[in-house]
Parts: structure tokens; sequence; C-alpha cells
């Protein structure tokens, strides 16, 4: 009885230390903050990443012309690289528009987002977050979504209304382990 | 030293059976009604005989007999215009058993990348966001920890057959399995401690665009290996060295390769990859995520040939996002009867199986087509049952939803040759 009640109380202490989540294995670095910083680039929804800086079309269009143009071609369209402009405007249905990204993302966030992740080709991480922020103006007003004059900053940016609203486009599933795909789906 | 030689004889049936065994699967397999060339005498050594150089003894090589190759999929080239890899499907009528070899594995990047040349002593994993303790692991870090070695398929979401497929490499060959070691995503998050709002997480590479995903957080508590072992070795750059994340099951751009970051965040984070992920309807959003049961046949199957009636054993893969495969079944007969396959070896978790079934071909025109079913009881379908269960006419027009994983038919005409049966 003893004996059952000292493994009792163990598996107790075992459960509430799992709960707690203390590391186990005592690996790893803890990062410094500025390094943390550096390092996350995801931007979300909120904006709640994005750095200082701004910029407007004009700017943008400037600089589409220096870096991008050899790629993506003038205006968004006619280069090797993916077209950046909708060849259908604002009174098509924004999912026969193509996936074009700054027309197809329903936030402006992420057109930032992958501008300065990703462009340009070989040159990544060489943009200035006051290009970033021109460029995807400039990227936006291309597409009918944003006038010409608008300046994006950290505070505007995330208040974009694109093409595609929140409700425009399907829920995500809630996965669950070892669960059917989709409910009463047999395949 | 003292072993005793085997007579030069015995080795040359061996030699012979093994290399008979290695065309089974290919384009086309030996007449086994012809009169086998005169052998040499035993005595003599005809055989053409080969001085292993440094290199080859150091890192060996498969025979040059043996020619199976990779092929750009989908139209895009790899090399694209820019020298970027893109999609590269796997020579599956050529594979055996159920690990894709590292150097025929089908690999991909997102949206076209080059290929990240790591230094594994300078590569680190950040684990940050919604947790008590944001850290940092180096390579050395993560061999330390409890590892795990588990078979495991990868399929692209651009894996999807239709008519104008020649082989199976073209219809199916974006799909691969290897064996990949490392550590259960679960131990380092623990080893973080997750907070309560974590609801998603997002993996990052290191690749050009630091391709990026948004995936549930009960995923990555399940069953995400951070990988860094494959098939025996290291993982090989081409399918994400040093480390590459696993998420078995789900599409394959969620693999995310060369990666050095996860975030633990509270939403859907709508990265790059996310947007494109998004869809119109539920159903199709609920599909996009984790593999159905699929299978197929690989021998016989398309541009191959059969040389005269007589016997055959038909081979193939399954596999599922669901889990194991519970039952594989073969139709001789465009669908009319069904027999159950045999599994050659024990089907793992979210892992090739491969399914055999004995066949005596008569020499007439038919269509053979394989069909699995899942630990979860899913079925693999056919193109008109899905269209049927969503109430949409079965044409050209309709698309399964989610990654396609509908019954591949192959068809033989009476001289025995393999094309494509699918007609929409």
């Amino acid at each position: 009885m003893g004996s059952l009640l000292r493994s009792l109380s163990l598996v107790v202490l075992m459960g509430a230390t799992a709960l707690a989540q203390g590391p186990t294995f005592g690996l790893g670095r803890t990062p410094s903050p500025e390094q943390l910083r550096a390092w996350d680039i995801s931007i979300s929804p909120t904006g709640d990443e994005l750095p200082p800086g701004r910029g407007s079309a004009k700017e943008g269009a400037e600089i589409y012309r220096t870096k991008c143009q050899g790629c993506h071609g003038a205006g968004g369209t006619g280069g090797a690289a993916p077209i950046l402009k909708s060849k259908m405007g604002p009174e098509t249905d924004t999912w026969a528009r193509g996936r074009v990204l700054p027309v197809r993302a329903p936030f402006a966030t992420i057109v930032w987002d992958y501008i300065n992740r990703g462009m340009p080709l070989n040159r990544e991480g060489t943009l200035t977050a006051d290009e970033v922020y021109a460029l995807t103006a400039y990227l936006l007003f291309l597409n009918q979504v944003i006038p010409e004059d608008q300046v994006l900053d950290r505070e505007s940016l995330p208040k974009v209304k694109m093409p595609l609203g929140a409700d425009e486009y399907a829920s995500l599933p809630d996965w669950k382990p070892k669960t059917r795909r989709l409910k009463d789906y047999p395949f | 030293m003292a072993r005793k030689r085997p007579a030069r004889r015995e080795f040359l049936k061996g030699g012979a059976a093994l290399a008979s065994g290695l065309t089974v699967g290919a384009v086309a397999p030996a007449d086994a009604q012809s009169p086998a060339t005169a052998p040499a005498s035993p005595a003599s050594s005809s055989l053409p005989m080969h001085r292993d150089t440094k290199d080859e003894i150091a890192y060996g090589a498969r025979s040059k007999h043996v020619t199976s190759v990779r092929i750009p999929h989908g139209g895009r080239p790899t090399p694209d215009n820019f020298g970027l890899t893109f999609h590269v499907a796997s020579p599956l009528q050529d594979q055996v058993g159920v690990i894709t070899p590292s150097s025929l594995h089908y690999y991909a990047t997102t949206r076209g990348s080059f290929l990240p040349e790591t230094d594994p002593s300078q590569h680190t994993l950040m684990i940050h966001g919604l947790v008590d303790r944001p850290l940092t692991f180096t390579m050395d870090d993560l061999k330390r920890l409890p590892s795990v070695t588990r078979l495991h398929f990868i399929e692209c979401a651009g894996n999807r057959h239709s008519p104008g497929h020649k082989t199976v490499q073209e219809s199916h060959g974006m799909s691969s399995c290897a064996e990949w070691t490392g550590v259960l995503l679960s131990t380092l998050l623990k080893e973080c401690g997750v907070k309560g709002t974590a609801k998603w997480f997002v993996a990052e590479g290191t690749e050009e665009v630091k391709g990026a995903s948004s995936m549930p957080i009960a995923k990555a508590m399940d069953d995400c290996i951070l990988a860094y072992g494959m098939n025996g070795e290291a993982v090989r750059p081409q399918n994400g060295f040093p480390l590459r994340l696993m998420v078995p099951g789900f599409e394959g751009i969620f693999h995310t390769k060369w990666i050095r970051r996860i975030k633990l965040v509270d939403r859907y984070y709508m990265n790059y990859n996310d947007y494109g992920h998004l869809d119109q309807e539920h159903h199709e959003a609920a599909l996009a995520y984790q593999i159905g049961p699929k299978s197929v046949i690989t021998f016989p199957s398309g541009s191959q040939r059969l040389r005269g009636r007589g016997f055959y054993e038909i081979s193939g893969l399954a596999w599922s996002g669901g889990g194991a495969i519970r039952k594989v079944e073969v139709s001789t007969d465009n669908g009319k009867s069904w027999k159950v396959a045999e599994f050659k070896g024990t089907p793992q978790r979210m892992a090739f199986t491969r399914f055999g079934l004995p066949w005596n071909w008569d020499g007439s025109e038919t269509v053979i087509m394989s069909r699995c079913t899942d630990e979860l009881g899913s079925v693999q379908p056919s193109g008109a049952q899905v269209a049927k269960h969503f109430n949409k006419p079965f044409d050209k027009s309709f698309s399964v939803p989610g990654l396609n994983n509908t019954i591949m038919p192959w068809h033989i005409a009476n001289d025995g040759s393999v094309t494509n049966g699918l007609t929409a």
C-alpha cells in the first residue's frame, strides 16, 4: 500500500513536470533579442513584425525599373519570371484573376513578406525596408488595389483592403491525428 | 581469408539470376520463352572485368547497365531559364521494394530555387514565438537528442495523373519513400515549452525564397521529424541537407527543406506558400493537407511491354497520409472483379507499401488497376466516384480536390504494349 502511494505520488509529480514542460535535455542556446529580431522575417496579417519605413507606388516604380523589370517585365508582365499584374481588372471575380500575388493575397503583408524574403533573385536581403514598402505599393497600384500616392508603412500596410476579403476563402481545416481529412468523405 | 571461393559456375548462375531480377521492372523484360544465349565455358573469364578506381572504392556506383534516371516534371524545365531547380520526378517503374534510392528520390522547390550549399557546422535551427524558452540548436545538439528512424513517403501536390502521361514516372513520379532519421519535433518543442496560445507553427528554409508554410500545432506534436538522415547517410542537398522537416502524410510542400527556423504562432500566418494553398470551397481546403489513400501499378505500366502470354507478377506501390495501408486490391479485368494483393513486407504508417499479385496473362486486351484501403478505412476512389460524391459531372472540367489519389488504369493491348488507360 505504501509503495502504491509512493508510485502514485510519483505519477502525479511526473504529470506536473510534463505540464510545466521544463527542459529535459538542457541542449540548445537561448538566442539574444537581437538575433531573434534579425531572424524573425515572418510577417503576420497584423503586421506585428514589420520594421519602420515607408514608401509609395511612385518611388516603387523607379526601384522596380532598376531591380525587378529585367526578370518580371515592364509593368509586371512580359518577363521570364512570374507575372505581377493580373490580365483582368477588379471587375472580374478575384478567384478568376489568376494566382497573381498582389491580387490573390488576402493581406498586403504577404506581398511585403515575399519581396523581403525572396527578392531579387540572387540578391535577397539587399532591399531596404523603405524599398520593400515602395515596391509593395507599386505592385498594389499596378493591380488597382491602392491609389498611386498612398504611402505604405507598418501602420497602413496591414490595413490595405485587398480584393480577396477574409470571408471569400474557405476556413482552414481543424486537423487531428488519425482522423479522416474531411467528415463523411470516404476517400 | 580462408573462405572457400564459390565455384565459378555457381557465381555465373547467381549473377544471371541477379541480372534478370534487376530487369523485372525495366521497360523491356527478358522474354522467358526465348532460348538463353549459350553460357560461357565455366572455366573461361570472358566477362569484361572492371578495375575499381579510388573514387569507386571510396563511394560506390551502380552498374553501367542500370541507367534509370529522374526527369523534369510537368512541363517546366529543371534547370529553368534562371538555372533554378523546380520539379523532378522519380523513375517509379524501375524502383524495387519500398525505398527510393536517394539519388532517384523525387525533389522539388516551392517556387524554383538553387540548392543552398550549407556548412553543417554553421547551420542552426531556431525555435521561437509562443514558447517559454526560445532555443537555437546546432546540428551537434540535434544529433545528441533521442532519435527516431522511420520510413515515410513524400508526395508533391502536383502529382496528378492525366491521360497524356505516358509512363508511371510522368503520372506518379513526384512521390518517393525513404528511411528518415532525426529528432521528433515534439521533443524539441517540449524542450522549449509550448504556450497554450500556440495553434500553428511556421517552418522556414534557407533557400532563396526562404519557403515558409503554416501547419497545425497538433501535427507538430504528433509525428513531425527534424530529419538529418536519409537512407543511412546524411540527407542529400536536393532533399534539404543538413536538415529537413518531415510532416508525414501531408503534401510535399510542407516538408520544409534546409530548415532553419520554426515559429509558434496563434493563427494561420499567411506566408507566401499559405496564400497559394487557400481555396474557395471548404472541402478543397480540408483535402489540401493530408494525402488520401493512393496506389499505382508500377509493373506492368505505361510504355512497358509484355513479351507474350504467361506468368507475370503484377507489382505496385500503395501509400496513404492517413496511416498504414490495410489492403490493396488489383483488377485485371478493367474493374469488373478485384483480387486482394500480397504485401511485400509489413506496411508502415505513411510509407510506401509494395504489393504484388500473381497473374497469368492470356494474351488478350485488358485493363489493369489497383486500389488501396488505409487504417482509417478510407478507400482509394475512381475519379467518377469523387465527382459523384460532390455531385459534379465527371468530365474534363472535373478536378479531384486535394492531391489526386484516384485509381490509375493501365491498358494492355493484344501485342502486350502497355499504355495510359485514363479516359478523363
